[in-house]
């Protein structure tokens, strides 16, 4: 509470009780973090804010959880973290975060002002840093600064194309007391203000042009129809004129995997014939998409055929990788309601009739496998509810979750799309379910990834959240181990666990009720008694550690040159 | 090849530098020459880049015009860059023993 000097009708705070209200000004409820040294006069401000607080078990962890907080909702999330060792565990939340374009916030503590530069105790420069990984940071030099760099930093943190701020405050700001007057908080504004871009009409104009004269469209759409809220938009756009849609991985979710203009996911290991499709397309609809080199192998070739026009937030994603026909620098949402009534209504029965051949080409059939990941993840897939949260690690399981898992609402796939984090999954799906607490979370993750964040399972069990955890063991790196397999003559190093620990025991230990699955009579049923609570559980599948994920387009290939599966088998 | 002069004008703080001068690192853009001083109410900095022409050039520009404290970008063709030349002989050190 501030100190309330009543008569000057002005209040005293510190340094740190000013950033905590400045926090729950903006709506934060909820911050995770872990305290130290330089952080101290942070925690004691707030412990008697009403903002509830979420001790991880390291910092990369509340790193994460705030990411699982803020894909889940879309709202800017805050974690907390001491100077030195504290500041440099987040560093790999944070570049997270800004590779997939997250809104968080995080807040360290740094060691008093006066001793920057000294080689101090846990001190390390932690705004140096972090310049190459966040959207913006700041240094505070002034405890005045920070009535403007908080509220600044949730604007830069969800303006445009969202992502990352850290904030480094000395300690000695934290414990300097400034007056504010007794209405500030409730005077100053919490609603951002963000700009909207305005709309070129002649650009508007040709982009509806370029899709009412196609033939042959595709919409690959991604991350930035999720951020930008505009799924249900992107339905009207197919509907109207019948365009089929790809998803890029962090695009999975904003379009129903159910409608017939659904074609899935491209690339690296996306199914041949969406690959194939794209290839066919004579104009690509880029939106919110930046063609990442696992979406489009071997650039020069990707969707060779085609015009393309793209529609970002972000000017520098325009003509970055691909230069566009026609590139637009819209917000997503403002741009397609512009373009929808300028869009014709189109049957594209022709278009339709091939794409429906080439589904029938290339069935997605899942293997008659019981237990093998695919089996497991379609059958969790059939058995969770459409706002279900699925996050996952990195690896195999990833990439299985995307092909067979059916994301059908957006903000329900949480995964580490850009850069590729082992150990993401657990700590994200703990954020998930604070921030929707009546959902069901599930986190799909490998016995590498797993243990890079296993500590969270304290905090797991100390919350007792409706978190699932699937853990698919094949005593390897798979993905590693794969690419060994096919690309480095099977000189398998490095890849294999020669000692695994038995994950079921460590669940347990952790108080969490744990499972495995090899052998069960009924699959179908046992899952439904997993899910079917409101508890923390583990399951264990052990699945064939030759198991690949198939089909692939080897690194630095063509999308057309995928290897892998039932075609390349039968027909090259 | 040619070169082009970039000239920012900038918020003056110390981070300011580190985070201009870590964009062309990390992006792999060249960077050939750096001037830079306060403007006259010192809450902003003066800053002229000298750059290779090439299909960078683009990307470098809207990579700069993200940055936050990046207030204003003009991109020059045509300026004279003899100054960028002339900086190790602007106080005449050679002459030293």
């Amino acid at each position: 509470m501030p100190v309330n000097t009543s008569k000057e009708k002005n209040m005293k705070l510190n340094g740190a009780e000013l950033t905590i209200h400045l926090l729950k000004n903006q709506g934060i409820k909820i911050i995770a973090g872990i305290p130290g040294g330089a952080n101290l006069p942070l925690y004691d401000a707030l412990s008697r804010s009403g903002i509830r607080h979420i001790l991880a078990r390291h910092e990369q962890g509340a790193g994460f959880i705030a990411q699982g907080m803020a894909r889940s909702t879309g709202k800017t999330a805050v974690c907390f973290a001491t100077s030195g060792p504290g500041a440099t565990n987040l560093v790999t939340a944070i570049a997270d975060a800004r590779m997939d374009s997250i809104p968080i916030i995080a807040i360290t503590g740094q060691i008093p002002s006066a001793l920057i530069g000294t080689d101090a105790f846990q001190e390390i420069d932690i705004y140096g840093m972090t310049i190459p990984i966040t959207k913006h940071n700041f240094l505070v030099k002034k405890i005045e600064d920070l009535l403007n760099v908080i509220p600044e930093s949730f604007r830069i943190a969800e303006e445009g194309r969202p992502g990352p701020v850290l904030i480094d405050i000395p300690k000695d700001i934290q414990t300097a007391v400034i007056d504010l007057p007794d209405d500030y908080f409730l005077k100053s504004s919490c609603k951002i203000k963000t700009e909207i871009l305005d709309l070129n009409r002649d650009e508007m104009l040709s982009a509806a042009g370029m899709i009412n004269n196609s033939k042959k469209p595709v919409i690959i759409a991604g991350g930035g129809i999720i951020s930008s809220n505009s799924s249900f938009l992107l339905r009207e756009l197919t509907k109207k004129n019948s365009i089929p849609v790809a998803l890029s991985l962090m695009g999975l979710g904003c379009f129903s995997p159910d409608n017939d203009l659904y074609l899935g996911m491209p690339g690296m290991h996306g199914k041949r014939y969406t690959n194939n499709l794209l290839h066919e397309a004579d104009l690509i609809i880029a939106l919110g998409i930046r063609f990442d080199d696992r979406l489009t192998g071997k650039p020069e070739n990707f969707c060779a055929n085609a015009e393309i026009l793209q529609i970002d937030i972000d000017k520098s994603e325009l003509n970055k990788i691909k230069t566009s026909h026609l590139s637009i620098q819209a917000d997503l949402k403002t741009a397609l309601k512009y373009i929808l009534p300028l869009i014709e209504d189109n049957d594209r029965t022709c278009w339709k009739n091939f794409i429906q051949k080439s589904k029938n080409n290339n069935p997605s059939l899942v293997p008659d496998q019981p237990f093998s990941p695919f089996n497991i993840i379609s059958s969790v897939s059939n058995l969770t509810d459409n706002d279900a949260i699925i996050t996952t690690d990195v690896g195999q399981h990833q990439m299985w979750t995307a092909q067979y898992f059916k994301f059908r609402s957006p903000r329900t796939l949480l995964t580490s799309g850009g850069l590729g984090t082992m150990g993401f999954g657990l700590p994200a799906a703990i954020g998930a379910a604070l921030a929707n607490p009546t959902k069901q979370i599930v986190c799909f993750t490998g016995d590498g990834s797993f243990l890079m964040n296993i500590q969270e399972l304290a905090l797991l069990k100390e919350l007792n959240l409706n978190v699932k955890i699937f853990l698919f063991k094949n005593n390897s790196l798979g993905l590693v181990r794969q690419q060994q397999e096919l690309f480095f003559n099977k000189n398998y190093f490095a890849s294999k666990f020669e000692y695994n620990p038995e994950f079921t025991k460590i669940a347990s230990a952790f108080g969490i009720a744990s499972f495995t699955l090899s052998n069960s009579g009924n699959i179908t049923s046992d899952l439904k008694n997993i899910l079917n609570n409101k508890y923390p559980a583990f399951v264990e599948i052990p699945i064939e550690q030759q198991q690949n994920v198939f089909p692939i387009v080897p690194p630095g290939k063509s999308n057309s040159e995928m290897i892998g599966d039932y075609y390349e088998k039968h027909y090259s | 090849m040619k070169n082009i002069i970039l000239e920012l004008k900038v918020h003056n703080h110390s981070g300011v530098m580190s985070h201009i001068t870590g964009l062309f690192s990390r992006r792999s853009f060249n960077l050939e020459g750096i001037l830079c001083g306060p403007l006259d109410d010192a809450a902003f900095s003066r800053i002229y880049l000298l750059v290779n022409e090439n299909n960078t050039l683009c990307q470098i520009k809207s990579q700069l015009e993200k940055l936050y404290d990046v207030v204003e970008i003009t991109v020059h063709e045509n300026y004279n860059t003899d100054v960028f030349r002339n900086i190790g002989k602007l106080f005449n050190n050679d002459s030293e023993p």
